[in-house]
């Protein structure tokens, strides 16, 4: 099946500073992708790029293909039918996420008007639907209430039935649950997941938390420093990742079974973009860097098991000696 | 709601009842009206007989006492200086104020306002630039130094507008003029920091991801939240309607409430300053009390 959107070589550089040195990615059709990795790294300025949504001083290039449009070129016009429309997007901070002037009927039906050409009565009779299915009590008393008369959970209830508002082909949750208490964040991985399923909807999830990304999508990316580190499904990734990085994310989470172990942090920070180090932008942190990971950079390439790669000395493959370590197999292969 | 309304009555009462006592004494301990209304070689018994007859023998408290029933009861006392009611002086002054004060606050709404809000949108561009490094002449430049540059030109060296006076509406262009421009510089400077903090919250992000045009974030979206700041502004300029032309008058000899004001206070004519200070307290607490309740009309997170 075709893809419904394909990234290519996608580059972003804020004045002259790149923050997103090539990036492919391709959704397919109701597919849940996940984008993982640590704040900075490039995960939301992926689908903000992609969209048109950056500040002006961003310069973009590459190529966003939906369908027959590629983004990147696309006038304001496209992009806005687009926006909303085809692709939505809901953000981390749901609270600040609504403008906090406008009643929240208003603003759903603000996109209904917008995508469906629905208006008036029927534009609220429509609201009112969306609101009961992400679940929000009592919708008809609480349509003419602000965005400051809900609670967090409930605004990012309000922000999906929004997105939802278009009928979009792809919904992009930037960290939406990260602002969220974590019984409430549980609630709104359910209805993603939920939403998913019955409207055929696919699914971009941003977010540095594993087990949500685990519990939501079928297809990992891992990102470090404005690059894919590591993409493949959720089985191979979540157990056994052969990236360093990709490693030391699930090092880092506590352990829900078995005896009780200290949690092991990557050592230090994501490089700054001014100052990427050279080579690999991982090998400064990496406890398995070679002399080679130094002069060298990666490329993304495609494994025997079907996930990609961008490492030089990669975790062994499943069932493979340590004597293998030493081969620079990712590159290699 | 309507507590709110009553606290914000409440306290506009009291302040306009300090801006009477703090008039009132200060311009008793300032100087004797006697003094300066006779002249310096009037006889004691003359200076007595004018002090008896305008009640200033009485002890101060007393005087004070006096003034505020008669306020109460709508007096607002006699002119000094020909004996006519002083709220009927005041009142007559107030039409030439208003018609250099409104062209002027409008002036100040229509140029400030979008000027401001063109430069958020353009940010770091050569307009932006531009209407900052104006904004900033506007409001540093003193009122009285922008009247005379403006006389210079537009009277002196072109002869196109009266120097001065009042009587054809060409008479009111250059001190309407000057009164607004520091306002313009103000209200610029204030709507372009409102609107880019606005421009940059993530609720306007939202509204350009659901595919609002973006003519349509700026006006639906972003203007209706950067309005509270603005609005504040706005308000004081309205409650400066009367008084804020006082320097501006004298220059260009326009006869409104600013003049009488300075001849009334270098007079010592009491009940007129008086007058006029409680006016203009009166209309900057009115301005501030609308202010208050346009809040909540525009913000829903500030109604009580």
């Amino acid at each position: 099946m075709a893809n419904l959107v394909e990234i290519r070589d996608l580059r972003v550089a804020f004045d002259g500073v790149p923050v997103l040195h090539g990036v492919d990615l391709e959704v397919a059709p109701g597919e849940a992708l996940g984008l993982v990795g640590e704040s900075g790294c490039g995960k939301s300025v992926t689908w903000l790029a992609a969209l048109g949504l950056l500040p002006s001083k961003a310069s973009v290039t590459g190529r966003v293909q939906l369908g027959e449009t590629d983004l990147t070129g696309a006038p304001q016009s496209a992009l806005e039918t687009v926006r909303g429309g085809r692709i939505a997007m809901i953000f981390q901070d749901p609270s600040s996420a609504l403008n906090p002037v406008l009643k929240i009927g208003r603003q759903l039906c603000e996109a209904l008007r917008l995508h469906r050409g629905l208006t008036g009565a029927a534009a609220k009779t429509e609201a009112l639907r969306l609101m009961d299915l992400v679940g929000i009590p009592d919708a008809r008393g609480r349509f003419r209430l602000y965005p400051h008369e809900f609670s967090g959970g409930q605004c990012q209830r309000l922000m999906i039935a929004m997105a939802l508002a278009g009928e979009p082909d792809l919904l992009i949750a930037d960290e939406p649950t990260t602002a969220l208490d974590a019984t409430i964040q549980a609630q709104i991985l359910d209805l993603l997941a939920r939403l998913r399923a019955e409207m055929n909807m696919a699914t971009v999830f941003i977010s540095h938390d594993l087990g949500a990304v685990a519990q939501v999508c079928e297809r990992v990316c891992v990102m470090y420093a404005g690059r894919i580190v590591e993409q493949g499904s959720v089985g191979q990734l979540f157990e056994h990742p052969r990236h360093p990085y990709t490693r030391g994310l699930f090092d880092a989470l506590p352990r829900l079974f078995g005896p009780r172990t200290a949690l092991v942090p990557i050592p230090g920070t994501v490089p700054d973009p001014r100052n990427l180090p050279g080579g690999c932008a991982f090998q400064p942190r990496c406890a398995h860097a070679q002399p080679f990971c130094q002069s060298a950079l990666p490329d993304l390439l495609p494994q025997r098991d079907g996930r990609k790669l961008a490492c030089a000395y990669p975790l062994p493959e499943r069932g493979q000696g340590g004597e293998r370590q030493a081969a620079r197999e990712g590159v290699f292969q | 709601m309507i507590r709110f309304v009553t606290i914000r009555l409440l306290r506009a009462v009291i302040t306009v009842l300090a801006v009477m006592t703090f008039a009132f004494v200060v311009l008793r301990m300032s100087g004797d009206p006697a003094e300066v209304l006779l002249g310096p070689d009037v006889p004691q018994t003359v200076i007595d007989a004018f002090r008896k007859q305008w009640g200033l023998d009485a002890p101060l408290w007393q005087q004070y006492l006096s003034y505020i029933g008669a306020i109460f009861s709508g007096d607002f006392g006699l002119s000094m200086r020909d004996r006519s009611p002083a709220i009927q002086l005041v009142m007559e002054r107030v039409p030439a104020t208003l018609q250099l004060t409104i062209p002027a606050l409008l002036l100040k709404l229509g140029i400030g306002i979008p000027a401001g809000v063109y430069a958020a949108l353009h940010r770091d561009s050569a307009v932006d630039r531009g209407v900052i490094f104006l904004a900033i002449l506007g409001f540093t430049i003193p009122s009285f130094v922008m009247g005379l540059v403006l006389v210079l030109i537009f009277a002196v060296t072109l002869g196109v507008l009266p120097s001065g006076g009042f009587g054809s509406w060409q008479h009111a262009i250059l001190p309407a003029i000057t009164i607004s421009i520091g306002g313009i510089g103000i209200l610029a400077r204030f709507s372009r920091s409102a609107m880019t903090e606005v421009l940059g919250q993530p609720y306007i992000r939202t509204a350009s991801a659901k595919g609002v045009k973006w003519r349509d974030v700026v006006r639906g979206h972003a203007l209706p939240n950067a309005a509270v700041p603005i609005v504040t502004i706005v308000g004081f300029m309205v409650g400066s309607l009367i008084a804020g032309a006082v320097v501006v008058e004298t220059i260009f000899s326009w006869p409104g409430i600013g003049r009488l004001l300075i001849v009334s206070v270098s007079n010592r004519d009491l009940a007129v300053v008086q007058c006029i200070l409680l006016l203009i307290a009166a209309v900057m607490v009115v301005s501030n009390l609308i202010v208050d309740l346009l809040y909540g009309w525009l913000d829903p997170r500030l109604r009580a």
